[in-house]
């Protein structure tokens, strides 16, 4: 049965389902209402969690490797500067193989401070080791939060997941969205049963060692390889998820939508509902959503766009020191090593909360439909 | 081919560090004069890695593979009996 909720309640709800043992959160917008809620329903008796109130982002992190090295299902959720904040310990988390999932309200950094959206936070953790999966709307957040513990604790994974949802615009927005049975979610989620890495003083193991360089390296390398097969695994657990509750996106990796046509957009997150309503109205403009960015879906973009002629990677981050967005050259790297001849282009857009309207993406399908290697900044006129 | 590690680099057989020989990271070494020596046991006491040994027959004398010659053995000897050297390799 659909509900109208707001998207943080939503999630929180989908994080209950998912029955975390230890949750170590702190506060900041826009994500506060996920720890808000989740607090609310420990008090409540709703969930059966230790809820550490910790003094930092770093801390909730910290707390949260803690919490995952004993064996148990572990949660955090923030923001922006508290994703920054946590950095040295999201690296941690990678490299230990501890299977954390933490949702991410997307917003813009410092400076100048700014509470509302763009992915600059999350793009910033792109080589950590984290796997990413950017929701389009707060019932695919939902449904992400149940699909990423299963992904996470598979043991051809064990890798931890960021689900990342558009601040302000999924995360305090009132959608009506579909939250499903305990009966099903503990179905298709059983209790996390470590067997890789659980501190017990009855076998007592070294967790995040020193390592030589070749040790070092070697698992390095490990983490590369294996960072890239847990792909497969997005895939095979949004297929079942899919199959269990009716709801899927895209393969689960990417979702083309009307791309048979000689123009492409690239976008990750909620903007892609705006795109597909201009899609809707043209003839010659599909959309490409980058569902899984983390590991990079090389191989399934470079089927979807190689024969394009005219590719616009539409972004809300920036890659300073690039003068383009981070996807950028990563989509022009797939086309190349794919042969293809599509002219590649770059818009960087909803920077800092700015709206991206309908407008704003006809007018830059139109700008940059003859052009090539151009890189626009949408500054923030509707009519831009 | 690479090293063969453990997933995340887990150690499962725990108490390993002797396996670590920290005497390679030495630059000076302890010389030890058994005649000035009272066996007295700061020396032992102060030792970071607690790795000297007193006897009554060569006083205090340091495990080599695990002595990183820090040179705090030296610095505590109320005796005189310890100096440190460069270690030529």
């Amino acid at each position: 049965m659909k509900t109208v909720m707001e998207g943080s309640n939503a999630v929180a709800h989908a994080i209950r389902l998912c029955k975390p043992e230890v949750m170590a959160m702190f506060p900041i917008t826009p994500s506060t209402h996920i720890p808000e809620n989740l607090a609310q329903m420990v008090a409540d008796g709703d969930l059966d969690a230790k809820l550490i109130t910790v003094e930092s982002e770093f801390s909730a992190m910290s707390a949260t490797v803690g919490a995952s090295a004993t064996g148990v299902r572990a949660f955090t959720a923030t923001s922006s500067q508290g994703l920054a904040l946590m950095h040295e310990v999201v690296y941690a988390a990678a490299g230990m193989r501890l299977p954390i999932v933490t949702t991410i309200v997307n917003r813009a950094l410092s400076a100048p401070i700014n509470i509302w959206n763009d992915q600059q936070d999350t793009i910033s953790e792109r080589d950590s080791g984290w796997l990413q999966i950017y929701c389009e709307t707060n019932q695919e957040a939902v449904d992400t939060m149940i699909q990423a513990y299963k992904i996470a604790e598979d043991k051809r994974v064990l890798l931890p997941v960021f689900v990342c949802m558009d601040g302000f615009i999924l995360s305090h927005t009132y959608e009506p969205v579909d939250i499903p049975e305990q009966k099903d979610v503990d179905e298709f989620l059983p209790p996390y049963k470590p067997e890789h890495a659980f501190l017990d003083p009855d076998k007592p193991m070294t967790m995040g060692p020193f390592a030589y360089p070749k040790p070092y390296a070697a698992m390095r390398k490990e983490l590369s390889k294996d960072v890239m097969k847990a792909k497969a695994v997005v895939k095979e657990v949004h297929d079942e998820f899919a199959k269990k509750f009716g709801r899927s996106y895209g393969n689960g990796i990417i979702e083309e939508y009307k791309n048979d046509r000689p123009i492409a957009i690239v976008a990750m997150g909620s903007v892609c509902g705006t795109i597909k309503e201009v899609v809707d109205k043209r003839d010659d403009v599909g959309l490409v959503r980058v569902r899984c960015y983390r590991p990079f879906p090389k191989e399934e973009l470079a089927k979807a766009l190689k024969d394009k002629e005219n590719v616009i990677v539409f972004e809300k981050n920036v890659a300073l020191g690039l003068n383009s967005g981070a996807m950028y050259p990563e989509i022009k790297d797939v086309l190349y090593s794919a042969g293809s001849k599509a002219r590649v282009n770059n818009v960087i857009g909803g920077i800092g909360g700015i709206d991206v309207t309908k407008e704003n993406v006809e007018n830059f399908i139109e700008r940059l439909k003859d052009k090539e290697g151009v890189v626009e900044f949408l500054g923030g006129d509707p009519n831009e | 081919m690479g090293e063969k590690v453990t997933i995340g680099g887990i150690i499962y057989d725990v108490g390993n560090s002797t396996a670590t020989k920290t005497g390679t990271w030495r630059v000076f070494k302890p010389v030890f004069d058994s005649d000035k020596c009272k066996r007295c046991g700061i020396c032992a006491k102060f030792c970071p890695e607690g790795i000297i040994e007193i006897t009554q027959e060569k006083g205090a004398q340091a495990n080599m593979d695990y002595c990183k010659g820090c040179g705090i053995c030296a610095e505590e000897c109320p005796f005189d009996a310890i100096k440190m050297e460069v270690e030529k390799k």
